[in-house]
């Protein structure tokens, strides 16, 4: 992991030499070679149906993707969703008259409330409270279609509703639907490559592990939730104005099945297999109309489906085709070569870096952490050790926002941090890697630090997504991965990947650098390399506080120790000193 | 005054209904850690298995363990072909996989028996008794009774059985239980069977005042979930107090406010929960564990 060329500054490449309109150029051919076709193709009303149904829900499958594929949300009513959507174009168009565009807009808007009042009521909790919330809204939405008359019409549903004047042939119809389909699938499928997309995907991986690096755990969950259901309520405006009718049974719970089967199927990770799972849907039904003759039976190997995929093939159809060939383009295609990476950490407080006092965090009677004082100084590097059990990790854990202190305060750099999230800490200047390596699993080692290096109030990363990729290209050139950027994380050693997260947390700049345990389960030569790393990182006058066992690389990295037991002080000083107090030797090895 | 005593002791009843069912949701989720959305198909399940039975000419009783024997059957079936391969894996494949199965089950039904419901005869002769205002339908006593000594029998089983205290082991820390020679499989195989067992004896009871459909499952599912949320997640007399309130709740909301909507008060108390008082009224855990 020790480069030689490490603070040999590389003159870097452009990373990306075209725009990106330019780059994506076959994509908008593509599609409007399609819109082409769809405008001017002679199809039979059967096979138009077809055609029409499979655009519109793949722009409600769509919107599973954004939310199950990217952030790792479940949703069991995008068909209420689609409802919406589907209700407000027919009701508004046939009974209050409005126009068909107008209508669109408000079914989206209802939608998107909807699912940002149940994202906000329910994402802060556990993921099966959302399956449930969402079961129970399908039920309703259902309800209310049924049996409010006034509004809806019940169970006889909307007829003769209105397309625009512009598309008013069932033709011109379909060809502006799939331009809207080739519209929403661009931007979900360019969504996984910005900030937010990113953002998801980490909260999907490891929502701990996000919020420590910056990310608003809470709301990007509910930005992809609302997403989810604005999409949903597009496709089904467009689905009522293609139909012309409507009625509840099309938007029953059984429908959000069907949605998530064809998510899964195709691969609920991008839009592309959201396509290719919903035409499969569409047409396998129509091949074997005969099991329609038996009420249940289609819905019952949808379930068997379901289960097989998750247990065969959980990235669908799809994801085992884009894994193939990700694999294959990470070994063929090398990473850029970086600049030298530079960390100025932030220098705003006086010569203290961290100030804790009188921090203290008790978990019912136990008193894990009672009464410490730390005051870490600038540019050194300052160890937390003590037995186990002594109550280091809690320590780190409310420093980082993990646990909410008990009492105490907590000063970063002139900035009061104790009653701040985890991601606002981090937004302060904090960065920390984890005892057990928490990193984003699904994707390759430069993603995972180009999220460290996205961190908001990050001054040494410039505008735009070249930027942002040549920060992380320094930060994991400067661990010594550069050459391996774009592979997996899957594919490195344990050691490796421990570097991993230590170049995510350089990205971001820090100004003060908390390090948990990183020697735990390293060989003795990683653990030398980890020293020498330690040597690098302070050189350039980052603040480091480590939490170790290991008393040598303690000992030797170390200017400065504060030593816990049974969660109070027991010594703090100049590490020499310190290791050779009384105190501290009885409590490590016992007193005579 | 008479009405509301009458809409107490109905809302009770069913509630006692939601409450086996959102028992059998918490200790899967004790034991595994995961909610099980098929466990309202288990009621439904049961409850034609048990029209099945009788239509057979089984007299009710035999009908009735042949009912619960074939849920234990389906608990096990349930384990090895939904959750145990899916062990590893997070919660989400899971739960995706438990809905899956949930389709699964009630479609199948649909497909061999048709959507017309079916009637199942209650237990007694007699339909009920007059006491005072209230009148007591014999089905519903059944119920709260059955309820009641199933507490007791719970208790009893987990706090002073070694099985049930190795139930609990494994539930808090499989690896610590494994370690101790408890194998863990078999306990979570047995939390299944319970489970099963426990949520067909919930849609047996009930079958008689509903009627045997195939939505039967997932709408006491959904109030058993509402219940458990109310109670507290993961408690096992916060599910019972949840399912309780929330029959006595739906009751009267049906009464005195809309029977259309008598599904949708459930959903709006559950939201009110969820925003007030997401940790419920015994406030165990919320969150997944970090």
């Amino acid at each position: 992991m020790s480069a030689p060329s490490d603070n040999m500054p590389i003159p870097a490449p452009g990373i990306h030499s075209k725009p990106l309109l330019v780059r994506h150029l076959p994509y908008f051919i593509g599609a409007a070679i399609l819109v082409w076709l769809a405008a001017t193709m002679r199809f039979d009303g059967y096979v138009h149906n077809i055609l029409l149904q499979a655009t519109t829900f793949s722009i409600a499958v769509f919107g599973l993707s954004v939310v199950l594929g990217l952030c790792g949300q479940i949703n069991l009513a995008q068909a209420a969703f689609f409802g919406l959507g589907a209700y407000a174009v027919g009701i508004g168009t046939t009974d209050l008259q409005v126009s068909f565009w107008v209508c669109l807009v408000g079914g989206c808007l209802i939608s998107l409330l909807a699912g940002a009042f149940l994202g906000m009521s329910t994402l802060r909790l556990g993921g099966h409270y959302l399956a449930m919330v969402t079961i129970s809204f399908q039920q309703i939405v259902t309800l209310v279609m049924i049996n409010a008359i006034w509004l809806t019409r019940g169970p006889d549903g909307v007829p003769n509703i209105k397309r625009p004047e512009l598309f008013q042939s069932s033709q011109s119809y379909l060809a502006f639907c799939v331009a809207m389909l080739a519209i929403v699938g661009y931007l979900v499928w360019h969504l996984a490559d910005t900030k937010l997309g990113r953002a998801m995907r980490a909260v999907r991986d490891n929502e701990l592990a996000a919020g420590v690096n910056g990310i608003d755990v809470f709301r990007t969950k509910i930005y992809a939730f609302a997403l989810c259901a604005l999409l949903g309520g597009l496709a089904g405006g467009l689905f009522a104005g293609g139909f012309a009718y409507v009625s509840p049974d099309q938007f029953s719970f059984a429908e959000s099945i069907v949605f998530l089967t064809m998510s899964l199927l195709g691969g609920v990770a991008s839009p592309i297999g959201s396509a290719i799972g919903t035409g499969l849907l569409i047409l396998i039904p129509e091949w074997l109309r005969f099991l329609k003759s038996v009420p249940g039976l289609y819905l019952a190997i949808y379930g068997l489906f379901v289960i097989l995929i998750i247990r065969f093939m959980p990235d669908g159809i799809w994801g085992f085709v884009a894994d193939a060939f990700t694999r294959w383009r990470a070994k063929i295609k090398a990473p850029p070569a970086a600049a030298a990476l530079q960390l100025k950490p932030a220098t705003i407080g006086g010569d203290t870096v961290l100030e804790v006092t009188g921090l203290s965090k008790h978990f019912g009677g136990l008193k894990a952490v009672d009464g410490v004082d730390i005051a870490v100084k600038r540019g050194g590097v300052h160890a937390l050790i003590g037995p186990n059990g002594s109550g280091k990790t809690t320590t780190l854990n409310v420093l980082s926002g993990l646990y909410e202190a008990t009492s105490g305060r907590i000063v970063l750099d002139g900035t009061d941090i104790t009653h701040m999230a985890p991601h606002q800490r981090t937004a302060a200047g904090l960065g920390r890697t984890f005892q057990n390596i928490r990193l984003f699993r699904s994707m390759t080692a430069l993603e995972n630090v180009e999220i460290g290096a996205e961190r908001p109030g990050n001054t040494m990363v410039g505008k735009g997504d070249d930027a942002l990729t040549e920060r992380a290209m320094e930060a994991l050139t400067f661990v010594g991965l550069g050459s391996r950027a774009n592979e997996l994380i899957s594919s490195f050693s344990y050691g490796h990947q421990r570097l991993i997260e230590i170049a995510r947390a350089l990205a971001s700049n820090p100004t003060l650098l908390l390090l948990d345990e990183p020697a735990a389960g390293l060989n003795s030569t990683e653990k030398l390399e980890l020293h020498e790393l330690l040597k690098r990182i302070a050189a350039q006058g980052l603040t480091i506080l480590i939490i170790d066992h290991d008393m040598t690389l303690v000992s030797e990295a170390a200017q400065h120790i504060t030593v816990l037991n049974f969660g109070r002080r027991i010594a703090d000083g100049e590490s020499m000193a310190v290791l050779r107090h009384p105190d501290v030797v009885s409590a490590y090895l016992g007193s005579e | 005054m008479d009405l509301a005593l009458q809409l107490l002791f109905t809302g009770i009843g069913i509630g006692a209904v939601y409450a086996l069912v959102a028992l059998g949701f918490v200790l899967i989720f004790r034991a595994t850690n995961v909610v099980n959305f098929a466990q309202g198909e288990f009621s439904m399940v049961a409850a034609y298995l048990m029209v099945v039975a009788v239509e057979a000419g089984l007299p009710y009783w035999a009908a009735f363990i042949v009912a619960l024997l074939g849920m234990a059957l389906l608990g096990v079936i349930f384990n090895l072909g939904v959750y145990y391969p899916l062990r590893h894996r997070t919660y989400l494949p899971v739960i995706i996989a438990t809905i899956g199965a949930s389709i699964l089950l009630a479609n199948s039904v649909l497909a061999i028996y048709g959507p017309q419901p079916q009637v199942l005869e209650g237990w007694f002769e007699t339909p009920g008794i007059q006491v005072g205002p209230v009148y007591l339908d014999s089905q519903y006593l059944l119920i709260i009774g059955v309820t009641i000594c199933l507490v007791i029998f719970n208790f009893w089983f987990f706090e002073k059985t070694l099985l049930g205290k190795k139930l609990q082991a494994t539930s808090q820390d499989k690896e610590m239980a494994s370690l101790l020679g408890i194998s863990v499989s078999t306990m979570i195989m047995i939390t299944f069977i319970y489970s099963a067992v426990l949520g067909g004896l919930a849609g047996i009871l009930v079958a008689p005042v509903l009627f045997v459909s195939i939505q039967m499952g997932s709408t006491i599912a959904l109030k058993a979930f509402a219940a458990t949320i109310i109670g507290g997640f993961g408690d096992v007399a916060g599910a019972i107090i949840g399912g309780l309130s929330l029959g006595v709740i739906e009751t009267f909301g049906a009464a005195y406010i809309s029977v259309p909507y008598k599904d949708g008060f459930a959903f709006l108390v559950l939201i009110a929960f969820l925003i007030f008082r997401p940790q419920g009224i015994f406030g165990e855990r919320v969150a997944e564990k970090a």
